[in-house]
């Protein structure tokens, strides 16, 4: 069984489409990173995937089973372009809601680890409109692994972290990917991402153009694949 | 279902802790509600009668703007930070994020509203306190039914430009068999005259029979609002 399974995907808006019969397939406990040039639909993607959207055309499973159950959601962690978190409640308040949520057991020490684990135990109370942009991403990132979740769909996450924050989240990640969790993430940062990822999947205007299994070539030339399996840039 | 009932609480919380803190809502809905008594109060000069006539239609105009006001954030204050998109992909099912937001904004505007009726009294000089336990039932069941509708087109106008403007035009039109039923029992209670309460006594139970078909309906139409 695969823990994505997206089977030609279509997403119209109004009369453009953005994903033009996109299928994937994720093996349980792999690592892919999503690339694609702006535009390509790697948002979109997630989205559906995220169970944000619904494709207009085509059939998306998680862990078997279809995006729209609670049980599927329940097994999702999702880092979008917004961190997620409320402006006017205290990172542990926020940590504890999302607990609630997700029906985890026992919230408060849930959050009070996950807190420990991002470095914002010694300013839990403090509400997140008053931490720092790095502090506010950690606590994005805190929300998203909160649940040790199965799959996690990770927009962009790289992208505008300070080096703490990267470094907590390629942390939080390895630790995912070691106890089995599959990722996908959309990037632009081909480097970070490449150290990560176990495959590749690339989106042009749409559709999956290549997938498959990272190779040395990727992580010596981050923009071999583009030239490779991409269209060429008008 | 009881894990549904449990994030509905969660959200309920979450929004009544955030306009404690903020008090967004709170403030607009109710210098809104007695800016607009006492301008009323000043553009009418009606005898004691035609003022018992238009009393509970001048009540419920007042409560209905300041539900407006309080609903338009219900879905508003998940937009910072795409904090809604988190809320939708979280397990708990859409019912549950519309009931928690519907406590909310039901508790909220019965706040504003108890706070408002006695300045409505002192302003009209109309005693509504001789009826309080009545008047208090067809205002917790009409606000029940603005609350929820409210909250499901809040969740509709989220992402349009103008949603200020675009909730009330949708949303009064909707309200309109709620409003018309609370505003005859109102004036009815307010008149303390048998004809007009025994006449009325039928929209009584016309406000349950709409709070019971407006929950059913946004309870369930709400996931197909939020994903699309």
């Amino acid at each position: 069984m695969h823990a994505v399974a997206a089977d030609r995907v279509w997403k119209y808006f109004g009369d453009y489409p953005a994903l033009r019969g996109a299928s994937l397939e994720v093996e349980k406990g792999a690592c892919l990173a999503l690339l694609g040039r702006n535009g390509a639909g790697k948002t979109t993607l997630l989205r559906i995937l995220a169970n944000l959207s619904r494709p207009t055309k085509g059939a998306v499973t998680l862990l078997g089973i279809s995006t729209h159950t609670e049980e599927a959601r329940r097994r999702i962690g999702y880092l979008g372009h917004g961190i997620g978190v409320y402006d006017d409640l205290s990172a542990v308040e926020n940590l504890i809601l999302f607990g609630r949520l997700l029906g985890v057991e026992n919230p408060a020490a849930v959050a009070a680890r996950a807190l420990d684990r991002v470095g914002l135990t010694r300013v839990k109370d403090g509400l997140a409109r008053e931490f720092s942009r790095g502090m506010r991403q950690r606590l994005a990132v805190a929300r998203a692994f909160l649940h040790e979740p199965e799959l996690l769909l990770l927009d962009e996450p790289f992208t505008s972290l300070d080096d703490r924050a990267v470094a907590v989240l390629q942390t939080l990640l390895r630790d995912a990917r070691s106890r089995g969790a599959t990722i996908i993430m959309s990037t632009h940062q081909i480097r970070e991402a490449m150290e990560l990822a176990s495959h590749v999947a690339l989106l042009e205007r749409g559709k999956i153009v290549f997938t498959g299994p990272q190779t040395t070539e990727m992580l010596l030339d981050p923009g071999w694949l583009y030239r490779t399996y991409g269209e060429p840039q008008a | 279902m009881r894990s549904g009932l449990i994030a509905a609480l969660a959200i309920a919380r979450k929004d009544l802790r955030t306009e404690i803190r903020t008090k967004e809502s709170l403030t607009a809905s109710l210098s809104f509600s007695l800016v607009i008594l006492v301008l009323f109060s000043f553009a009418f000069d009606l005898g004691r009668e035609e003022l018992y006539a238009i009393s509970g239609g001048l009540l419920w105009l007042v409560y209905s703007f300041a539900g407006a006001l309080i609903v338009n954030r219900s879905f508003a204050r998940e937009l910072p930070n795409d904090c809604l998109d988190v809320l939708v992909s979280s397990p708990a099912p859409g019912w549950s994020i519309c009931l928690g937001k519907t406590v909310a904004a039901f508790l909220l505007l019965v706040t504003v509203e108890l706070i408002t009726l006695p300045f409505f009294g002192l302003f009209y000089n109309i005693a509504w306190w001789h009826s309080a336990g009545t008047l208090l039932l067809v205002i917790l069941l009409a606000t029940w039914g603005i609350a929820v509708i409210g909250v499901s087109f809040s969740a509709v106008t989220v992402n349009v430009r103008l949603r200020e403007l675009m909730l009330p035009v949708l949303l009064y039109p909707i309200l309109i068999p709620l409003l018309v039923g609370a505003i005859g029992i109102t004036t009815a209670l307010f008149s303390e005259d048998p004809q007009m309460l025994s006449a009325n006594g039928i929209s009584l139970q016309l406000l349950i029979v709409f709070d019971i078909m407006y929950t059913a309906l946004s309870l369930y139409m709400i996931e197909f609002i939020l994903i699309v």
